[in-house]
């Protein structure tokens, strides 16, 4: 297969990026799109220019850490996978793919193709863990109803790639930070700081410059693992009861 | 902002219901006027729903420069996202709130101006259904308002389900069922507006 790419180039976070066209050619369509890159990179290098920087670590959709903006939609055409999942099959031959980085305040553009997630971290040094004081008790001493426990995984199966605040017209991280309070919440070793949790991670996440969530839900319809709005509601309820409690 | 939309909805059916007086009679229609011109609660609820309108527009405006802070102009993409799994309303919303409100204004002027605040300073009020039966004798007004109905429509079929959302009333079983309802209540809302100019200009009601 061959390719038109159409790659976001910007050398640090204060340069002005533009786009510069690149021709790939002679690729497997079972070649995985970063694989394309990693040929593509191999050519410029080869050519003696510059490669394209692009996040990427454990290429087996867990790590959280590609982020690509493929074709206007973050992970690319495809639903439930992340970047390093997307194989080149999903193109037709000859195609022109239009790569960018995340595009968000809050993550700002550190060079070519990566942006900056450590508000993510931040937000998760908010609140976005127990605290267990003495000795760490056995994982089944405290009975969990089957539901909530279901619902608590499913809230942690989020990666924190940040394809929710990519894709959200207002930039909003409450997909991700709904996640980690749902994650907590449902369990009873997290619901004793819930209230605590929950305010301390909503402010963190409005002093960072993250968006607030008019419900569209394109977080929810590109989210790599799935992760439901029903959370965002979840954690409305959880900062809403904090508040009043207060 | 949830729960000033809130309010506004519980509004726009009691609105609608008296619409639908007119489309009875002129009797039913005159005493429906009269009760709201002289019931001494709706005297008081009119301030309150400006205010909730007032509520309703200062945290729009507040939400809308918030997010084009975390997400400016300078960083939109150069492909736009084509997903189709967000309605257009839901992006659409701040735009359509100006809309709904541009034609809430000419509404009062051509409707509320002529009625209630005539009685409140001190002069006498046109009857409700010779403004109706000669506003949408004229086609153009017709057209302008089905335009502000359907404003209404897309801004509440997502509003209505968004609004329980805001404030952590909806779980995975009740958000299809509430984004099902807010289509519904849309849907009923718009066609008991629009039926009066509609049944008004092609001579069904006169």
């Amino acid at each position: 297969m061959k390719f038109t790419l159409k790659v976001w180039r910007q050398k640090n976070a204060k340069a002005k990026g533009r786009f510069e066209t690149y021709r790939v050619d002679g690729i497997s369509p079972d070649t995985s799109f970063l694989e394309m890159l990693d040929i593509l990179n191999n050519n410029l290098i080869e050519e003696g220019k510059e490669p394209v920087a692009f996040d990427h670590d454990c290429r087996e959709g867990i790590c959280g850490m590609c982020s690509l903006y493929i074709n206007g939609r973050p992970h690319g055409p495809d639903d439930l996978i992340t970047t390093c999942q997307l194989h080149c099959r999903k193109f037709n031959d000859g195609d022109t793919i239009t790569i960018e980085p995340w595009r968000s305040a809050a993550f700002p553009v550190v060079k070519d193709l990566v942006v900056n997630r450590n508000a993510f971290d931040q937000i998760l040094q908010a609140g976005g863990f127990i605290t267990c004081p003495g000795i760490v008790p056995d994982a089944n001493a405290l009975p969990i109803a089957k539901k909530d426990a279901d619902e608590s995984m499913d809230a942690a199966a989020c990666i924190g790639c940040g394809a929710c605040v990519a894709t959200c017209k207002n930039g909003s991280a409450m997909l991700f930070v709904a996640a980690r309070v749902s994650t907590l919440a449902k369990l009873p070793q997290g619901r004793v700081e819930a209230a605590k949790r929950a305010k301390a991670m909503v402010a963190k996440m409005d002093e960072l410059g993250f968006g607030s969530c008019t419900n569209t839900g394109a977080c929810e319809a590109e989210c790599p693992k799935g992760i439901s709005i029903s959370n965002i509601a979840r954690l409305n309820r959880e900062f809403l009861l904090a508040k009043i409690q207060d | 902002m949830s729960l000033s939309g809130l309010f506004l909805l519980v509004f726009l059916a009691l609105h609608a219901g008296l619409n639908a007086c007119a489309l009875v009679s002129r009797d039913l229609y005159g005493t429906v006027c009269a009760f709201m011109d002289t019931n001494p609660l709706v005297q008081l609820m009119v301030p309150v729903l400006a205010g909730g309108f007032i509520v309703h527009i200062l945290f729009s405006l507040f939400v809308e420069f918030h997010n084009l802070t975390a997400r400016p102009r300078s960083m939109q993409y150069a492909v736009a996202n084509k997903s189709q799994a967000t309605s257009w309303a839901s992006k659409n919303m701040f735009v359509l709130g100006i809309i709904v409100l541009g034609f809430l204004a000419i509404h009062l002027v051509n409707f509320w101006s002529k009625m209630q605040l005539q009685h409140w300073i001190g002069g006498e009020g046109q009857n409700a259904y010779d403004l109706i039966v000669n506003l949408f004798s004229k086609w153009q007004f017709c057209v302008l308002y089905l335009v502000w109905f359907s404003a209404i429509y897309y801004h509440v079929s997502h509003g209505f389900w968004s609004a329980f959302q805001t404030i952590g009333l909806t779980n995975s079983l009740w958000i299809p069922r509430l984004q099902c309802l807010a289509k519904i209540y849309a849907e009923i809302v718009f066609l008991a507006y629009a039926a009066v100019p509609v049944c008004f200009l092609l001579g069904i009601r006169s």
